[in-house]
């Protein structure tokens, strides 16, 4: 006799993670959970960091196949700054962006990693890009990834909102993390958050205790 | 999704769009007072409630008052656990009784317990975040009814599943008040 799954709550095949980029007004926020697991069954990393420098204004989250992603962002950083030397000048976000989605296109038969993008150039100021599963690349005010994304969906579309000020993404992305936490069982751990903008890079770590809490059944 | 607040229940659901028939009222009777919200197959959820409805009016008649909430969720359960393997259907009911006021009861693949509110269908993934971060007790009327209101249309413009119409029905001591909101007619946010 066939089961049937009444939920159709996975989309696509991401291993455990949250992971969001949120533009506000003069910079951008990029965070994600710090739970490794393996199968679901066991969390092979409490406090593993997914929010990888690529450059110095350029952050990146990795989601889906952390091996898979560590190496893609091993070889983008190479291509990135190689480019960077050339054009003589900092990358824009643009351009990592699209070498990331050139590795994940070219080789999406073996390849199974997503990414966010987010950082700060001087021709378009701050911007968060999305490099799907497949090797597709948009750009998006908001955007969030991973398998505890699907639970957030909801709240992002509720909270976010354009032109915040940076306590206020802050404090949307905090909350939308330890959401996602709390009912993702494969996402967890702490939360860490960086924030970019013209100014610099300030890094943000929230440990699980200090996470709000939220109404719980 | 269905939520709890001083004094009543207060559900919503989310109208799916499918080839048969564009416009389903899954919110059923069972009682009075007593609703329950249908999701996933449309018809092992709609058996069960009119099988649930039948059995509760003999036991109303034997107990001589309206029945409890929790004794229309235990009749849910009782079938849901019996075909736990046949059946894909998961019912929420929620009611107001004398004793014990509002009240929600999760009921899936057998499972009875009391909550605060409840989600579910294929839609409710998508707003777990934004109703736990939300929801809080002691809401009135209005608040808990905007509070479904917004996560409904949070839900169906995400899901592909859900959409149309969305069925809101209240009941308090009072009363029951069903009332339908269109499509065009639900809150929007941020859309990019």
């Amino acid at each position: 006799m066939e089961k049937h799954c009444t939920d159709s709550r996975v989309k696509g095949v991401s291993t455990g993670t949250t992971i969001l980029a949120a533009i506000f007004d003069g910079g951008v926020v990029i965070g994600s959970d710090s739970r490794a697991s393996m199968g679901g069954e066991y969390v092979s990393s409490k406090t593993i960091n997914k929010v990888i420098q690529v450059h110095d204004r350029i952050f990146c989250c990795m989601a889906g196949s952390l091996a898979d992603a560590q190496a893609v962002i091993k070889s983008a950083k190479f291509h990135l700054s190689f480019h960077s030397v050339q054009m003589e000048s900092p990358p824009q976000v643009i351009a990592a962006a699209s070498v990331l989605k050139d590795l994940c296109y070219k080789n999406k038969d073996e390849l199974q990693a997503g990414f966010l993008t987010a950082g700060w150039d001087k021709k378009n100021g701050p911007q968060v890009y999305v490099v799907s599963l497949g090797g597709m690349l948009i750009s998006q005010q908001v955007t969030i990834g991973g398998s505890g994304s699907t639970y957030i969906y909801g709240y992002v579309d509720a909270k976010y909102k354009p032109n915040m000020t940076k306590e206020e993404c802050l404090q949307f992305a905090t909350n939308a993390l330890a959401l996602a936490m709390g009912r993702d069982n494969v996402s967890g751990g702490v939360a860490h958050l960086v924030v970019i903008t013209e100014k610099g890079v300030e890094h943000v770590v929230v440990p699980g205790d200090k996470l709000p809490k939220f109404h719980d059944e | 999704n269905v939520k709890e607040f001083c004094g009543s229940a207060v559900r919503g659901i989310i109208n799916v769009e499918t080839v048969v028939n564009r416009v389903m009222n899954k919110l059923s009777p069972l009682h009075d007072k007593i609703y329950c919200a249908l999701s996933g197959s449309a018809a092992d959820a709609q058996t069960i409630a009119e099988i649930v409805n039948y059995q509760l009016d003999v036991h109303s008649i034997e107990v001589g008052e309206d029945p409890q909430v929790r004794s229309a969720a235990t009749l849910v359960r009782n079938i849901s656990y019996k075909y736990r393997e046949e059946l894909s259907a998961h019912l929420i009911v929620a009611g107001w009784d004398r004793r014990n006021g509002g009240q929600v009861f999760a009921t899936m693949k057998g499972l009875l317990t009391r909550q605060p509110f409840a989600v579910g269908g294929s839609g409710s993934s998508y707003v777990y975040g934004f109703v736990d971060a939300e929801y809080c007790r002691g809401m009135n009327k209005q608040e808990c009814q905007q509070f479904v209101v917004n996560t409904l249309s949070l839900a169906m413009n995400r899901d592909g599943s859900s959409g149309g119409v969305a069925y809101i029905v209240t009941i308090d001591e009072h009363g029951t008040e069903e009332k339908v909101i269109l499509g065009n007619q639900l809150p929007t946010f941020f859309d990019q």
